[in-house]
This record gives C-alpha cells, sequence and structure tokens, in this order.
C-alpha cells in the first residue's frame, strides 16, 4: 500500500558556515492513510520543520518527501500549489482564521481558490461545519467565536474536499484541556475516514491520541511507540498488586 | 482511596444493602477499582463500631442486611472531602532515583534511560486515552477517573523532560570556552542524599 505521507532520509539546513543550524537529521517517516501519527519534541527539536516540509510549505535540504506516492521535487511548482490546496490541510497553533471572513466563508476559501464555484464551496463549507458541530455559528466571525470554536472552523477549514492529508502543529494551542481533547477526537474521526495525519505537539496528552508516537530530538527520530496494547490490558490486575 | 469514605459517601444518597453498595462502587469508579465483597463487609463493620454508620435490625450478616449513614458519618465524611491527601513529604520515587543513579553509572547515556522511561510513560498514556475514547460519553465518572490517570502520568513525563533539559544546559555549560574549571558535567553532579530526607513515604 502506498503511504500518504513518506519522509525518505530528509535532513535541513539553515544557515551556512558558523551560522548553520542543521534543523533535521536523516529523517525517515511513513504515514499510512487512515493512520493518526503524532511527533513529539521539545521546543527546537525540529517537529515544526518536518511538518512545514511534509506539507510542502518548505524544501528539505536533501532527501525525498512522497505525498500518496508522488515525489514533490519531481512537480513544477502549479502542481506542488494544486497538491497543497486539494489534498493537504494545514491547523496551526493560533488557528490562522482570516477575519474578515466568516466561519463559512473561511472554509470554503481553499475550494474557492482552487476554482470551486462560489455557491459550491460554501455548501461544502457548511457540510464541513455541520459535521464538527458549528451548523449555527457559519455566519459568525472569528471574534464572535470561542477558542475552542475557532479551532473547530480551522479544522474544518483543513478537512473541507477530500484532502487526505492533515498535517496539525500544537493543534490544541492554549484552549484548555477538555477543549483540547475535542481537538483531538476531531483529528481521529477525520483519520478513521480514511486521512492520514501528523500531529506535531511537545505535549504527551495530546499525543496519547495518536496511533504512532515518534519522538525527535535534535532533529533526528530517536524512538517510537510500539503498536499500542489493547486498553483491556490497563483493567487487569498486575501481579504485584 | 479510601473505600471506607467512597461508602459513606455512597451511603449519604440513602440506606442500601452491602451488596449494592460494592456494585455502586465499583461502577462509580469506572470499575478501575475492584472490591470484593469481604473488603465490603469488613470496612463496614468498623464503620459501625466507630458509630458512622448503623445497621438495619435484622439479625443475619449477608447480602440483605441494609446499612445508614449517622450525623457523626455525614460529619466525618464532609472533613474527609475537605482535607487535602499527604502530599507534603516527597514519595520516594523510584523513577527519579533511577534517573539520579544513571547519571554516575559509567558507560550509561543518561538521555536513553529518559527516552526509555518517556516511551514506556507515553504508550500508558496511549491505553488510557483509548479506554476514554471507546467509553460512552455519558459515563462521567469513567472519564474523571482516566484523567486523573493521565494527568499524573502526564506529570511524570513533564519531569523527564525537564531533567533532560535541564541535563542538556548543564552539559552545554560545562563545554563552553569560558566555564571555570569547577564546572560540573552530569556525570559529576553529587547526588543528592535522598535517604536521609525525613517524611519518606511508600
Amino acid at each position: 500500500m502506498t503511504a500518504a505521507l513518506e519522509l525518505r532520509s530528509v535532513s535541513k539546513v539553515y544557515g551556512d558556515g558558523p551560522t548553520e543550524v542543521q534543523a533535521l537529521r536523516e529523517v525517515n517517516l511513513s504515514v499510512e492513510a487512515g493512520a493518526l501519527v503524532a511527533v513529539m519534541g521539545p521546543s527546537g527539536s525540529g517537529k515544526s520543520t518536518l511538518l512545514t516540509i511534509a506539507g510542502s510549505l518548505e524544501d528539505a535540504t536533501t532527501g525525498e518527501v512522497l505525498v500518496g506516492g508522488l515525489t514533490l521535487s519531481g512537480m513544477s511548482r502549479n502542481d506542488r500549489a494544486r497538491l497543497r490546496r486539494r489534498a493537504i490541510g494545514y491547523v496551526f497553533q493560533d488557528f490562522n482564521l482570516l477575519a474578515g471572513l466568516t466561519a463559512v466563508e473561511n472554509v470554503a476559501l481553499p475550494l474557492e481558490l482552487d476554482g470551486v464555484a462560489a455557491r459550491t464551496a460554501q455548501a461544502a463549507g457548511m457540510e464541513a461545519l455541520e459535521q464538527l458541530g458549528l451548523s449555527d455559528q457559519g455566519s459568525r466571525f472569528p471574534d464572535q467565536l470561542s477558542g475552542g470554536e475557532r479551532q473547530r472552523v480551522a479544522i474544518a477549514r483543513a478537512v473541507v474536499g477530500d484532502r487526505r492529508l492533515l498535517l496539525a502543529d500544537e493543534p490544541s494551542g492554549a484552549l484548555d484541556s477538555v477543549n483540547g481533547e475535542a481537538v483531538m477526537r476531531l483529528m481521529r474521526a477525520a483519520c478513521r475516514r480514511g486521512v492520514a495525519g501528523v500531529v506535531v505537539t511537545h505535549d504527551a496528552q495530546l499525543a496519547s491520541w495518536a496511533d504512532r508516537v515518534v519522538f525527535l530530538r535534535d532533529g533526528r527520530v530517536v524512538d517510537q511507540t510500539a503498536p499500542p496494547l489493547g486498553p483491556e490490558s490497563l483493567l487487569e490486575p498486575s501481579p504485584s498488586q | 482511596m479510601t473505600v471506607r469514605h467512597a461508602l459513606l459517601a455512597l451511603l449519604s444518597e440513602g440506606p442500601k444493602y452491602g451488596l449494592q453498595l460494592r456494585q455502586e462502587f465499583e461502577a462509580r469508579t469506572g470499575e478501575v477499582w475492584p472490591l470484593n465483597v469481604g473488603q465490603v463487609y469488613t470496612t463496614l463493620q468498623r464503620l459501625e463500631r466507630d458509630g458512622f454508620v448503623e445497621s438495619e435490625d435484622s439479625a443475619e450478616d449477608g447480602p440483605q442486611r441494609g446499612f445508614r449513614i449517622t450525623r457523626d458519618g455525614e460529619k466525618e465524611l464532609a472533613e474527609w472531602l475537605r482535607t487535602p491527601p499527604d502530599l507534603s513529604s516527597p514519595p520516594r520515587d523510584e523513577l527519579v532515583i533511577k534517573v539520579l543513579v544513571a547519571l554516575r553509572v559509567p558507560g550509561v547515556d543518561v538521555h536513553e534511560v529518559i527516552q526509555v522511561h518517556r516511551r514506556y510513560l507515553v504508550e500508558l498514556m496511549q491505553q488510557w486515552t483509548r479506554l476514554k475514547e471507546d467509553a460512552a460519553e455519558h459515563d462521567l465518572g469513567f472519564a474523571l477517573v482516566v484523567d486523573a490517570e493521565l494527568f499524573r502520568i502526564d506529570s511524570v513525563v513533564r519531569w523527564l523532560d525537564a531533567a533532560e533539559g535541564r541535563l542538556k544546559r548543564a552539559s552545554v555549560e560545562a563545554d563552553a570556552p569560558e566555564a571555570t574549571t569547577d564546572a560540573q558535567s552530569p556525570a559529576a553532579m553529587p547526588l543528592p542524599r535522598l535517604g536521609r530526607r525525613v517524611g519518606v513515604r511508600r
């Protein structure tokens, strides 16, 4: 099966000479459709760089990035821009909603940019908002929404249309733990519908929603979790008890 | 978790039978704490001895014997709810000791030791989170129990993250050219004398 996202030996260097910073070193990562992978590391470990390279917002210095089996470096600028608009959804820590657009206009924007007729795009936008329990909020502007609602709008925008890859950078941002949990439930629901998800975070509670957690240190993948045991194992008393 | 006060809390809702108390205890704690019948009756006997509950006048012990809370029992419960658990003296934390020892053992990479524990804890959190995800949304008691466990494990992961950050900074400072000769590498740091601290629990 072709992975929805594959990083092959990806390195990223910023600057040169004495100011050179090696942000990523030979990173390999493969995410299947329907899987949610968390990349966990402290600030400065390279996790945001990994996400922007995976999302084709930035180029790797060396190595290959494949989205849906296609090599990004082999694509024209236009093809890459189309891929970003159609196949990849981004969720940022600070939501990045446009203040002058309503919730539904924000959600419909990627489709409209991609040439979908306004009416069709807005209908798809409303549908995405409904799925996230925001059917009454479509005509509100971001500053009329709570933090939790804004992040749900951002997730609706990231999954609208036929996205295959959902990339999230600290998606619970400054939300409290209950709203943070709601965000992760939505990410998992999107993955159950077949989207591949990558969330980068320093927060273990957020990461624990993922099927697999990859640990990043100084730009290197140093470890990852084993496939999860069934939760039943927690309820069996251990011999020491 | 004291079974004693949990039983008082259940009886504060109205008189109940022993068997019923056991079932309700398990249901309210998300079935995470199994309780045997013997524990329930021993605890009820002690509560009765202390005057916190009284039994109905039925002569025999058994599942059909009913219990109710007394005024003293209500007072005891109210006081217990407001008494902070003893977190003032540090527990003898095995993980802290392992990391401290790893600093001193030649040939051991303390970062690798930290990562082994971090991975294990995150895997444990994944299992708890999966339980919470699968649980019925209205099962509030269960969600609260799982949250408590997740926050507890999370605090240990955060300690590991903080420890790693501190070790990294210490080694950078030790490597810096302007560092004085007595700058300490992590391996040269003295072990705190944990054993002499008073009030070590567990």
